[in-house]
């Protein structure tokens, strides 16, 4: 981090900081130096030498932080860098975002790590966290070397977009991956029962003659994660959670004790599978949007902590591969730009959340969860910082994204409130209206 | 590009899209056109000019071969692209194909697919009226509109009646757009076959579930029996062809035990001895080869709705031009 601690001291006057770890929200002046949060307090006084930015009227919180995104390289460049994708991730105001390891080759040794984790670094944008394969090659057979990985910088261990099917895998990671205080986290999916699937198995998959994946496949390797969990004391990351039964387990599990943390994504707690008819391959991503009461589902589990991280699952796709029929597209959807502005439309403005809980969601449990510096504005924490703007109206035009891909279903969706500059080390590296200003 | 308004619209992708109405006023306008395949001279020039594209992504003899009759006796110029020998094998997107077929300025494109929503993605991205001749489990609404044409032939009315599909209606086509078309006119429809062929949540769609075939055969009054793809075996849905048969096959012992006539229809090609038997597909109850009669009057009904013919004038442009 030394090329970002040498530069001016930022000094945040007079914006209202919410900050979840001690459930702040009040006017307060911010000092950033030496890129920590040197100073806090009312009526600071500017430091000689300090860029002074004036907050009146905007929301300072610790830096969002998104734990499941893709960024395509190495393999995928035409869909993302990781360049791009730390840009994207800075124009959503996410100072941190774990890259997913099924690239091509797959992140699956201290090498590809240390690659990742180098790119992200002289990407000068956002921070960009490694995530390992948990098995060689992604293909469900050894472990990785996990120690390893997490000596060159990965930050969990994951099978992401290959479910694991063998239990005794999971079981094994789980045990292994204690030693190293890191989660492993798992796309749950029993592909026994999804595969083939394109959508939500329900009346509109029977309708549009689309192979369905019914909640049940999701379900079932739910519960068996948190069985295993539960057996082995290790902390299971569930991604993306879709299904009513799926949040209804966690809760349980959470309640007895289990180790696990979980994700909702903007997409499953806003659409459902009605947004596929017209065979609209933006809305198609795995696990698939699912039914208005699975949606309902996840919302409450947002809301009340079950899921106490979101995350969006950031799978940009070149245009021309989403450009096909509905069978032949690719599975996901960019979203680290429109995260921040649907829940601050949708939940916030909607008076479905608050803003510390809201925070809470987007930067403290993700950086507790895979144990990443910020989460939190105490004086000493990494000075990673998003400026919100409440109130900024605007919709969503996917030709502005810094992101290389433009699969969003919110095309054109009126928001309001947004993020507005994002800081990273105590540098701003984007702001609505210089954009893009990290260099590199 | 400015067209005669269609009674149908742009063009024809499923039976669900489309009115009651609409679905009679094409049967009404396949019956004047049955008898053009009657005569000695089987050709009027209805679609004189127009260039009508045949492009079959998926193998296909009956379909197309139909559809290349009824276009011919409409006396339109057409081509035939098929999956093999094209440039679909070198790679190129369906995207592309449109966009290379619309610059060639034709009038038409009828498209066999096997991805489910094909026809409605070329729809949106040409000017040309587009047929769905089958897309992938989607609709195949030209067949169904073969089989409503075939059972009102014999039953005259169709609201009311009780029409049973049997077999694969998780990967058939024909059954998603007979569904649809017959619950439009008023029918009302059961589906039966085993249970890993029937997709989750079908009774929403309006059909009633029968898990035994014997169960569908008292209920019915006409049964449109689907083909047993023989590819469902490998996928575990069926443990094999023999039991197929023996649990929800269509037999003379079946039907003979049925508290009424009952009329068969099969969308063909028939497995023989695994969802029909001989007897039955040969026998007093079939009508499956008055359906693709059927089939060729339907096509040209629907290419002259398309084509902005006027149902009512589909009598006088038996005898030249448009009508």
């Amino acid at each position: 981090m030394s090329e970002r601690t040498r530069h001016q001291p930022l000094f945040l006057q007079g914006g209202r900081v919410v900050d979840p770890e001690q459930k702040l929200d009040q006017p307060l002046d911010l000092l950033l130096v030496d890129g920590r949060v040197a100073a806090r307090g009312e009526g600071l006084d500017s430091p000689e030498g300090a860029e002074v930015l004036d907050c009146s009227g905007l929301v300072v919180v610790p830096g969002l932080i998104d734990v499941h995104v893709h960024l395509r390289e190495p393999g995928g460049e035409r869909k993302e860098t990781i360049a791009s994708g730390a840009r994207s991730a800075a124009a959503g105001g996410f100072t941190s975002v774990c890259a997913m390891p099924n690239t091509d080759p797959v992140i699956d040794s201290p090498a590809t790590v240390g690659f990742v984790a180098a790119a992200g670094r002289a990407a000068g944008a956002s921070r960009v966290y490694p995530v390992g394969a948990l098995s060689l090659g992604q293909k469900g057979e050894r472990l990785t070397e996990i120690g390893e990985l997490v000596e060159a910088g990965a930050v969990a261990i994951t099978d992401d977009g290959h479910p694991v099917m063998n239990s005794g895998l999971m079981r094994r990671a789980l045990e292994y991956a204690q030693t190293f205080g890191i989660p492993v986290a798992d796309h749950p999916e029993d592909l026994g029962l999804s595969r083939g699937g394109g959508m939500n198995e329900g009346l509109v998959s029977a309708r549009l003659g689309i192979r369905g994946k019914p909640n049940a496949s999701e379900d079932v390797h739910i519960l068996r994660d948190l069985l295993v969990a539960e057996l082995t004391g290790g902390h299971i990351h569930l991604q993306h959670v879709s299904t009513r039964r799926g949040v209804e387990a966690i809760r349980e599990a959470k309640a007895r004790g289990v180790h696990v943390t979980a994700e909702a994504t903007p997409h499953h707690l806003l659409l459902t599978d009605e947004a596929v008819d017209g065979y609209r391959t933006d809305a198609k991503m795995n696990p698939p949007l699912r039914s208005a009461e699975d949606r309902e589902a996840v919302v409450a589990g947002l809301l009340d902590g079950t899921l106490d991280t979101l995350a969006t699952d950031h799978a940009p796709h070149h245009y021309d591969e989403k450009e096909q029929a509905f069978d032949d597209a690719p599975f996901g959807v960019v979203g680290l730009e429109t995260s921040v502005g649907l829940m601050l439309t949708h939940f916030f403005h909607k008076g479905r959340i608050d803003l510390n809980t809201l925070i809470e969601r987007m930067s403290r449990s993700p950086a507790r969860a895979f144990g990443l510096p910020g989460g939190d504005l105490s004086e000493g924490t990494v000075a990673d910082v998003t400026l919100l703007d409440l109130e900024a109206a605007w919709a969503v035009d996917p030709k502005t994204f810094l992101s290389r891909s433009r699969n969003t279903p919110f095309r054109g969706w009126e928001l309001k409130g947004r993020a507005v500059r994002t800081i990273v080390g105590g540098r701003s590296i984007w702001d609505l209206d210089g954009g893009w200003s990290g260099g590199a | 590009m400015t067209r005669e308004p269609s009674p149908l619209g742009k063009d024809l992708i499923g039976l669900e899209e489309l009115t009651g109405e609409q679905i009679l006023s094409i049967l009404d306008t396949a019956e004047p056109f049955k008898e053009i395949s009657e005569r000695r001279i089987k050709k009027v020039p209805v679609l004189r000019g127009k260039t009508i594209v045949n492009l079959f992504m998926e193998p296909s003899t009956r379909t197309r071969i139909s559809f290349e009759f009824a276009e011919k006796r409409l006396s339109a110029d057409t081509v035939n692209i098929s999956a093999s020998g094209s440039s679909v094998v070198k790679g190129e997107t369906l995207v592309d194909t449109a966009r290379n077929l619309e610059a060639m300025r034709i009038d038409m494109v009828v498209i066999r697919h096997g991805s489910s929503g094909a026809a409605r993605f070329l729809a949106d991205r040409i000017p040309s009226n587009v047929i769905n001749a089958g897309d992938g489990a989607h609709e195949h609404p030209t067949q169904a509109l073969l089989d409503l044409l075939t059972i009102r032939d014999h039953r005259h009315e169709l609201e009311g009646l009780k029409v049973c599909i049997v077999g694969d209606i998780l990967h058939s086509r024909v059954a998603r757009s007979n569904i649809f078309g017959l619950l439009r006119l008023g029918a009302e429809v059961g589906v039966c076959g085993p249970m890993t062929l029937v997709p989750a949540g079908i009774e929403a769609l309006g059909v009633r579930v029968f898990r035994r075939i014997e169960e569908a055969i008292e209920w019915a009054e006409v049964l449109n029996v689907l083909r047993l793809q023989l590819e469902r075996m490998q996928g575990g849905f069926v443990p094999s062809l023999r039991e197929y048969n023996r649990f929800f096959g269509v037999t003379m012992p079946r039907l003979e035990a049925a508290p009424r006539d009952l009329l068969v229809l099969h969308p063909g090609p028939m497995n023989r001895g695994v969802e029909i038997d001989s007897d039955v597909a040969d026998g007093p109850h079939s009508v499956i080869l008055q359906q693709v009669t059927n089939g060729v009057a339907v096509r040209m009904a629907v290419l002259y709705l398309l084509a902005g013919g006027a149902p009512e004038r589909a009598e006088a442009a038996k005898k030249g031009g448009m009508g």
